[in-house]
């Protein structure tokens, strides 16, 4: 029997590692996703499953856990928000260039530097174009909902698994707050130890045995001829990424003339904006990306046919838009509108956007 | 008579140490690393513990320990070694989990990490190197760097008003609940050797009986970063760093 329950973002994302049978949790406090720590501590998963919880010293250590935790085999995670984020960028590019799975969600809130603890969606270029050093990239997930905060814990681990890949979950500080109803699933039994050597034991640190060669975790390699097939390996995987995983969602598209384009909290918006252009006659639609990496750069040309403007809206002063604008290559008039700082857009000023920059422009 | 009727299990008195692979090592000459794998290696070997090992290495000289030591290895970004053990140990509890760091690595970028997994009494074993000097970029100054001592970064020698003091990190790891066995020891003569492999074992021994963070360091020399012979860099260890680095166990529970 599904259970339905009410609940915050960020309790929805610890209530899923546990019910996906995640192994362990690393997290160092910070506004405004302290509550999935705190969830989980209150929760007690290692009573029930087995699961790790482990509040680290720093965000620096709780990423380097996660870095140790996914090496051997385990289904490991994180969660921060955007100031925590940015020093867990080494680990991140670590555990990138290791090409080993692991999970972290994003809070969105604010910035530069401390900003403030209020929502914002000014991360996308962190999430999407790298964050850390080096050629790399995450597969990055956008939830727009509670439901959605849950769902993709385990989306996320499967895809980081697939891939062998870090995956991230970049929500934002309305979503991590927010209380909506959410379908909780059954739970999904942890990986025994036996297990993880049979799927994972070409690779993982699980104790070397006499029937395999050592193994060894590492993202180093001192041979430039190495490192460069290393590096275009990872974008084969990427490429591969791009062909088979992108999700998004499309509201009132069909005949739309007129294009929002909009993830997480964002999208909530506009599908009001939707509905308040259409009473007025315009015939608006709105793209919603759920992957921001890989990003639905097809989806957006497929429909440039019957647009004659599209716009972004994002919390941010322009971020994603550049996406937008590199699937569209000039095509259709491209403008962004977004509101920062914490200033969270009405749908209102969205569709006053929408009427300024693009219809009359 | 050739050296195959020689070579009897009779006549056997040594033998390369059987966890040790065939990579030739990058270790200069004279260099005290050589010496800590082979003992590493040994007691892994005599306890039996190849499979249930799971070594951690650092950024430095011994970023490629996991050449030479044939278990599974892990190498973690700089200093943060001590934050990846945790998570392993506490995933495979009964697995034994080691640090292999430097002391720019451990007492210096890393050390938030040393002194939480320290103080948590994470189960593992912390093999600290501290030849007062950061060895693979090239001779700079370390935090366990002694005064007046030249490096790339002093050279006109370490000066407190201006580089502050060296750091006996080992002695505030000593005073952490969280650590079972705190000891100094050394690679250079060969009674050295055998107490340093005497503590490893026992640092071994402590984590099979969940005892809490065994930590060994080892003064340890760098004749290319000090720019002296090994034999020198040898005396220049006895002379100098001992009396700073006094050996022996700090805390043994």
């Amino acid at each position: 029997m599904a259970e339905l329950r009410l609940m915050k973002g960020n309790e929805a994302i610890a209530e899923a590692a546990i019910r996906c049978g995640c192994d362990g949790y690393f997290g160092y406090p910070i506004t405004p996703q302290s509550e999935v720590l705190e969830t989980l501590m209150a929760r007690k998963p290692w009573e029930e499953t087995g699961m790790v919880v482990l509040q680290a010293e720093s965000e620096i250590a709780a990423i380097n856990m996660v870095y140790g935790g996914a090496g051997c085999g385990k289904k490991v995670m994180t969660s921060s928000s955007s100031p925590g984020i940015s020093l867990k960028q080494e680990g991140i590019t670590y555990i990138a260039g290791a090409e080993l799975p692991c999970l972290i969600v994003n809070v969105v809130r604010g910035g530069p530097g401390l900003g403030t603890i209020q929502p914002a969606q000014s991360d996308y270029f962190q999430a999407v174009k790298g964050g850390g050093h080096g050629d790399y990239k995450l597969i990055v997930l956008a939830p727009a909902s509670v439901q959605e905060m849950y769902d993709y814990v385990d989306l996320g681990f499967e895809l980081a698994f697939k891939y062998r890949n870090p995956v991230m979950i970049l929500s934002d500080g309305i979503i991590g707050q927010m209380m909506e109803k959410v379908q909780i699933g059954p739970y999904k039994p942890r990986m025994t130890d036996e297990e993880i050597v049979a799927k994972y034991g070409s690779w993982a640190t699980t104790g070397k045995t006499p029937n395999r060669q050592r193994n060894i975790i590492t993202s180093l390699d001192l041979d430039p001829n190495r490192q460069e097939q290393f590096n275009l390996k990872l974008q084969c995987k990427y490429k591969e990424i791009e062909e088979k995983e992108v999700r998004f969602e499309k509201i009132a598209c069909d005949d739309a003339e007129y294009l929002l384009v909009a993830y997480g909290s964002s999208s909530r918006i506009c599908q009001k904006v939707v509905d308040l252009a259409r009473e007025k006659e315009i015939k608006v639609g709105l793209l919603r990306p759920i992957t921001l990496f890989p990003y639905p750069t097809k989806a957006i040309q497929a429909m440039l046919g019957h647009l004659k403007g599209i716009l972004a809206v994002e919390m941010s002063t322009g971020q994603m838009v550049e996406d937008v604008r590199l699937a569209v290559e000039g095509k259709v008039a491209v403008e962004h509108y977004g509101r920062m700082g914490g200033a969270i857009p009405t749908p209102q000023d969205v569709l006053k956007a929408l009427e300024e920059k693009i219809i009359k422009g | 008579m050739d050296v195959k009727d020689i070579i009897k299990e009779e006549n056997l008195v040594y033998s390369k140490t059987k966890l040790l692979t065939d990579n030739i090592m990058h270790y200069c000459p004279g260099c005290t690393h050589g010496v800590v794998h082979k003992v590493l290696a040994e007691v892994i070997d005599e306890l039996g513990l190849q499979e249930k090992t799971i070594g951690v290495a650092p950024v430095g000289c011994s970023v490629l320990a996991y050449n030479y030591i044939d278990i599974d290895w892990h190498e973690a970004a700089h200093g943060r070694a001590p934050a990846l053990a945790t998570a392993i140990n506490r995933l495979y509890p009964d697995k034994y989990v080691f640090t292999y760091q430097g002391d720019g690595d451990l007492a210096s970028i890393g050390t938030a990490e040393i002194i939480h997994a320290c103080n948590r009494g994470e189960n593992i074993l912390v093999i600290f190197i501290n030849n007062g000097i950061y060895g693979m970029t090239g001779g700079q100054m370390a935090p366990t760097t002694l005064i007046d001592m030249p490096t790339s970064t002093t050279p006109y020698g370490r000066k407190t008003e201006f580089n502050g003091h060296p750091l006996k990190i080992t002695d505030i790891i000593a005073q952490l609940p969280g650590t079972c066995y705190v000891t100094r020891q050394s690679g250079h003569a060969p009674a050295a050797v055998r107490k340093l492999k005497k503590a490893i074992t026992k640092a071994f021994e402590n984590t099979g009986k969940k005892k809490g963070t065994s930590f060994i360091e080892v003064v340890s020399t760098c004749n290319s970063g000090w720019k002296l012979s090994p034999v020198k860099a040898n005396e220049w260890m006895v002379e100098h760093m001992f009396p700073f680095y006094p050996l022996g166990d700090l805390k043994d529970e």
